[in-house]
């Protein structure tokens, strides 16, 4: 009796396991499907949902003459916080080393050899935010060794894999807008206010702007887009009917470094 | 044969000894490096390539440099390298081993590394830096241990060995073209984005490698009974005559280029390693003395008899490796860095745990280089006796 009750508990036990992991399986094969896009299941992505918003390249327009420090620092903060971008704070903290997705800087900075001469104090002197271009032809991608950053054949996003990365950082060698940053040590003490939506990332990988892909899946638009009073503009480039196409037709916009052919999706109306 | 690398002398111990203390200390600090991350070094988001990338890309060099034996013995039938082809291999060993070892401790995420192998990825240059480091030093280590064996033996190398030794050759340009690679494709990088940056490592390679031959078969003169020959040192000195002049001549093409045609993304570069840039200049005064040791080098080089001479043929190959060691191990990798993409200024020095790790790393392979040279020298002996 007491046998029986035993070995009938331990039955159940393993049935209960046993169908435990089966619906797992299946949840995992379902999560799969439906991730999948047309670039296969391997590659990290969010599962889109009934809401995501699709395009088939993103791009961005950044009206400078309505950008000022105040409104950058809100765009920054929007993404980092977002991101479990770290802020390390305090004397050992090395500024040198800092993540940064987005960033405030000078018409000088943001388009070196493109300097104009004479050029009109306010347009100098205005901050211009710099991030990630999502270039068309990304030197990162063919730099990278492990094809932990990659485009999106779906969207030409360029997305990173934070659990490839090995961190030889050729990447960022080859990036000539420097948007990307390395993790030099450990992230996630730094991190204030941790968005549990959000992976955060361990040391030694290297990270980015992701255009917000994450939020894209569910339907809503990068955070600096949302947070920026209608300085910036998010849209599909390859849609002629796009509010960024309709913006790029009506105002004469430029690019950061167009000589060397990477073809950045992030245009400066000055 | 390895069994004459375990008996020696009591100075061949404590330099054995010395070493491995210093392996030790490099190791302490990459576990510290392993355990706080790549922060506790003088990189920073602006100079992301420091120390360790810049060792790896001189020792690169030097391992490609054996060819400079190689070649004239086996294409050539050059008879009077034929006995110390295998110093120069196994020289090519322990410094193939420090470019591994240096690429290792330059990742973020070493314990990843075989990522490299499970996604293979073509259009990556680190794809075939791998490929091309992994196989040199398979082929010099199987090339100089089995052509040393059959020398032991009083017999010709098996007629396999051949064909290695002969991919062996354009292999060894093959390893400094792609490191060269690594650099000058990148868009952007103005320094390094110049057509000649191969031939030019070749060129440096071909003086700083040769130059540590000359010195270390002055070294082995002064320890063993193995002499290279005052034949063989002179046609080495020869080489590095010819390669310095070369690389001073690639150099100064380059200088012209930027200088003449003023375009700034090409003059920022040098002009930050030579004369410092909106103030910042920690590199000018190492960028100037590397200059000048290149220079004192040729005048000693080209003249016969100081050339004859191997006082100061020893000062020239000083000269020359601590000249071009400036040139590619601190000022090539930074000088590509300073000014950043934005033109900013983010000056790189490096800190003392990362200084201590590359010393590390250079006593691994001055290990490996001391026990392959033992085994040699010990069957030269036992020949000769």
């Amino acid at each position: 009796m007491e046998n029986s009750r035993r070995r009938f508990l331990k039955n159940a036990g393993f049935s209960v396991l046993g169908v435990g992991a089966g619906s797992m399986l299946i949840g995992l094969s379902a999560h799969t499907a439906k991730a999948a896009g047309p670039d296969g299941g391997q590659r990290p992505q969010f599962s889109m949902g009934d809401k995501a918003m699709e395009a088939e390249r993103w791009g961005m327009v950044v009206d400078t003459r309505k950008l000022n420090d105040s409104l950058c620092r809100k765009m920054q903060e929007a993404c980092h916080s977002i991101h479990n971008v770290p802020e390390p704070v305090g004397e050992s903290a090395r500024r040198d080393q800092i993540i940064k997705w987005i960033w405030p800087t000078e018409f000088k900075h943001a388009f070196p050899g493109q300097e104009v001469e004479f050029l009109a104090e306010d347009v100098a002197h205005r901050p211009i935010v710099v991030l990630c271009n999502h270039c068309d032809n990304p030197p990162c991608v063919q730099a990278c060794p492990t094809k932990a950053t990659f485009k999106r054949e779906r969207d030409g996003i360029v997305m990173m894999d934070f659990h490839r990365c090995i961190g030889c950082r050729f990447c960022m060698a080859a990036c000539p807008f420097g948007s990307r940053s390395f993790n030099f040590r450990d992230p996630r003490p730094d991190i204030e206010d941790e968005n549990p939506d959000f992976p955060t990332r361990m040391r030694g990988v290297v990270e980015k702007c992701n255009f917000c892909a994450e939020r894209l899946a569910v339907g809503k638009k990068p955070a600096c887009v949302e947070a920026s009073d209608g300085a910036l503009t998010f849209g599909d480039l390859n849609d002629p009917d796009s509010d960024v196409r309709k913006l790029l037709a009506e105002q004469y916009a430029i690019r950061r470094k167009p000589n060397l052919g990477t073809f950045p999706s992030v245009f400066y109306i000055v | 044969m390895l069994e004459k690398a375990l008996r020696g002398s009591k100075k061949y111990w404590t330099w054995l000894l010395a070493l491995a203390v210093l392996i030790a200390i490099g190791f302490f600090f990459y576990l510290r490096q392993l355990y706080t991350g790549l922060g506790i070094t003088g990189m920073s988001r602006d100079v992301t390539w420091g120390f360790y990338i810049a060792q790896f890309t001189f020792l690169v060099g030097v391992a490609a440099s054996a060819v400079m034996l190689v070649l004239p013995y086996y294409l050539h039938d050059y008879k009077t390298f034929g006995k110390i082809t295998v110093i120069g291999e196994f020289l090519a060993v322990s410094s193939v081993l420090m470019c591994m070892l240096f690429i290792i401790v330059d990742l973020g995420q070493p314990m990843r590394l075989l990522n490299v192998i499970f996604y293979p990825t073509p259009n990556s240059m680190l794809f075939w830096d791998m490929i091309v480091l992994n196989g040199y030093l398979f082929l010099n280590i199987v090339i100089g241990w089995n052509v040393l064996d059959a020398e032991r033996n009083g017999v010709a190398p098996e007629k396999w060995i051949k064909p290695l030794i002969y991919i062996s050759i354009p292999w060894a340009v093959s390893i400094h073209t792609v490191t060269a690679f690594l650099y000058c494709g990148l868009p952007g990088r103005g320094f390094w984005l110049t057509a000649i940056l191969a031939p030019r490592f070749l060129a440096s390679a071909f003086a700083a490698g040769p130059a540590f031959l000359i010195l270390l078969a002055f070294i082995i003169r002064k320890f063993t009974s193995f002499d290279a020959g005052t034949k063989a040192i002179q046609a080495l000195a020869k080489i590095v005559t010819y390669a310095v002049i070369a690389n001073l001549f690639f150099f100064l093409c380059e200088v012209f280029v930027a200088a003449y045609s003023q375009i700034p993304e090409h003059t920022a570069h040098l002009e930050y390693l030579f004369f410092g840039l909106h103030g910042h200049g920690a590199l000018v005064p190492w960028m100037w003395t590397s200059i000048a040791l290149v220079v004192a080098a040729i005048i000693l080089l080209v003249i016969p008899q100081a050339r004859q001479n191997e006082t100061t043929l020893g000062f020239a190959c000083v000269f020359v490796f601590v000249g071009i060691w400036i040139d590619k191990g601190l000022g090539m990798i930074s000088g590509g860095f300073v000014p950043n993409p934005l033109h900013e200024i983010t000056e790189y020095v490096p800190t003392v745990p990362e200084i201590l790790i590359t010393i590390g790393v250079y006593a691994v392979g001055f290990l490996v280089l001391t026990v392959l040279y033992k085994v040699v020298t010990g069957v030269k002996e036992e020949l000769a006796g």
